[in-house]
């Protein structure tokens, strides 16, 4: 398969960023995403330029460090995968490929596809956690019933993987659906209600203070989610969020 | 004070005023509607809409108090979230994962703040200058003539109808959107969306027609 790529290039987090074209030959259908960006890795390394910086872990749709707004879409056209799954089976010969780091002003760019989502591990570490007395104490959770549904529920919304794909798919940037994910997660579970109230109202106000935007239920994060997380999470959220304010 | 601050609460205070929006939406179409059916009907509901000291020193105020509010905190929600993306997406495809007038809700909007203009210009300030500047003997069946001659004019006729479509779209988002703000998505929501996406396509269309009636019946 014959592409042209067209991919984002930014020096560092100050320089002024550009798209550049590249043209690439040989992708085979059965490639990833990121094994494409490794071939043409090698080409500009062997021509002496610089290889494109991107994120990237696992390789397994697991780590959540992938990321990628290919051709306007994050990790690309496929629904419920990430970058690293993605194949070039989605794409057809001849194809030009926009590939750009996901945008928003708390996603700053550290170089070319390469953004720093820090900003995502300060509103889990304002709130998205159990606190546990591991000094020997601890009660095993399974110990605690749970409630089929909730558990259910508790799991999926505890696949999210933060990788982005929400911040970067909806038009305000807003961070809503990963963080309705970790507030529900533990909203819904026994071990997490302890907490609940200050979980809500911290997580809620890190994720203002980094600068995401506000949700207008377009829905779109939902759509892009390489995991499938549900607006239904955004509700609760908003629930547990209006109950803890009125408790105090 | 997050409560009043915060991103939720935002969008709570844009659900609560919308609704408050829609309700008053309805019962302007009904009372609209009996200009079709019985004008006799009309002339009396707008003249106790007019002289009711309810309606005209508590609900009105509250109203213009409502639409204030909704566009006011729709423009600031618009500015404060493009600023969250200062650099833009070279290629951005919000067709694959949401529809246009989710996306658009500042566009419609902007256009039935206008329509308002126009609506306030036509109705609102003629009927304030009528009751309480000058001095008029009160006239019960005025109101049907003077809708009609409003809506004798096609280009008049044509702005209300595209300002209906625009009203749809507006509403095609908002109405069920207000619900999943605060916080009501469960076992029930579809079918309450169907409602909602009933009414914001019923609702703007019997507008339309209303006016269109109007106008071929001069």
């Amino acid at each position: 398969m014959k592409l042209t790529l067209k991919i984002w290039r930014q020096k560092n987090n100050k320089a002024k960023g550009e798209l550049k074209t590249y043209p690439i030959d040989g992708i085979e259908g059965d490639m990833s995403f990121l094994e494409m960006l490794d071939v043409l890795n090698e080409e500009l390394i062997n021509k002496g330029d610089e290889p494109v910086v991107f994120d990237h872990d696992c390789r397994e749709g697991i780590c959540g460090s992938c990321s990628l707004q290919i051709n306007g879409e994050p990790h690309g056209p496929d629904r419920l995968v990430t970058t690293c799954q993605l194949h070039m089976r989605m794409f057809k010969d001849g194809d030009t490929i926009t590939i750009e780091p996901f945008r928003a002003n708390a996603f700053p760019v550290i170089k070319d596809l390469m953004v720093d989502r820090s900003s995502f591990e300060r509103i889990q570490q304002a709130g998205g956690y159990v606190s546990v007395n591991t000094s020997g104490n601890t009660i095993d959770a399974n110990a605690i019933p749970v409630n089929k549904q909730d558990a259910d529920d508790s799991f999926n919304a505890a696949t999210c993987i933060g990788c982005g794909a929400c911040v970067a798919a909806c038009k305000n940037a807003s961070a809503m659906l990963f963080t309705a994910a970790k507030v529900s997660q533990f909203a819904l579970l026994p071990q997490g209600k302890v907490e609940a109230t200050e979980r809500v109202l911290n997580m809620v106000a890190q994720m203002d203070k980094e600068g995401f935007g506000n949700c207008t239920n377009t829905g779109a994060c939902e759509i892009e989610c390489p995991k499938g997380i549900s607006l239904e999470n955004i509700a609760r959220m908003n629930r547990e969020y209006l109950s803890a304010s009125l408790k105090g | 004070m997050a409560i009043l601050t915060s991103s939720i609460a935002r969008k709570v205070a844009m659900a609560l005023s919308g609704l408050f929006l829609v309700i008053f939406l309805a019962q302007h179409f009904i009372i609209n509607l009996t200009s079709v059916i019985d004008p006799e009907t009309f002339n009396s509901l707008s003249h106790f809409m007019g002289h009711n000291f309810f309606v005209q020193f508590l609900a009105q105020p509250l109203l213009i108090f409502g639409v204030i509010f909704h566009f006011i905190m729709g423009f600031v929600l618009e500015i404060r979230n493009r600023g969250a993306r200062s650099i833009k997406y070279q290629s951005f495809k919000g067709n694959e994962n949401s529809t246009w007038a989710s996306r658009n809700m500042i566009i419609s909007g902007a256009v039935i703040l206008a329509f308002l203009g126009l609506h306030f210009y036509d109705f609102w300030f003629p009927e304030i200058v009528h009751k309480y500047i000058e001095s008029h003997p009160i006239d019960e069946t005025r109101y049907y003539t003077e809708l009609l001659q409003k809506f004798e004019s096609p280009i008049r006729t044509a702005l209300y109808s595209l300002s209906f479509v625009l009203l749809a779209l507006h509403l095609w988002h908002g109405f069920s959107s207000s619900f999943q703000s605060m916080g009501w998505n469960n076992k029930y929501s579809k079918a309450l969306q169907g409602f909602t996406k009933f009414y914001a396509i019923f609702i703007p269309l019997g507008f339309v027609f209303i006016a269109i009636y109007l106008h071929l019946n001069q």
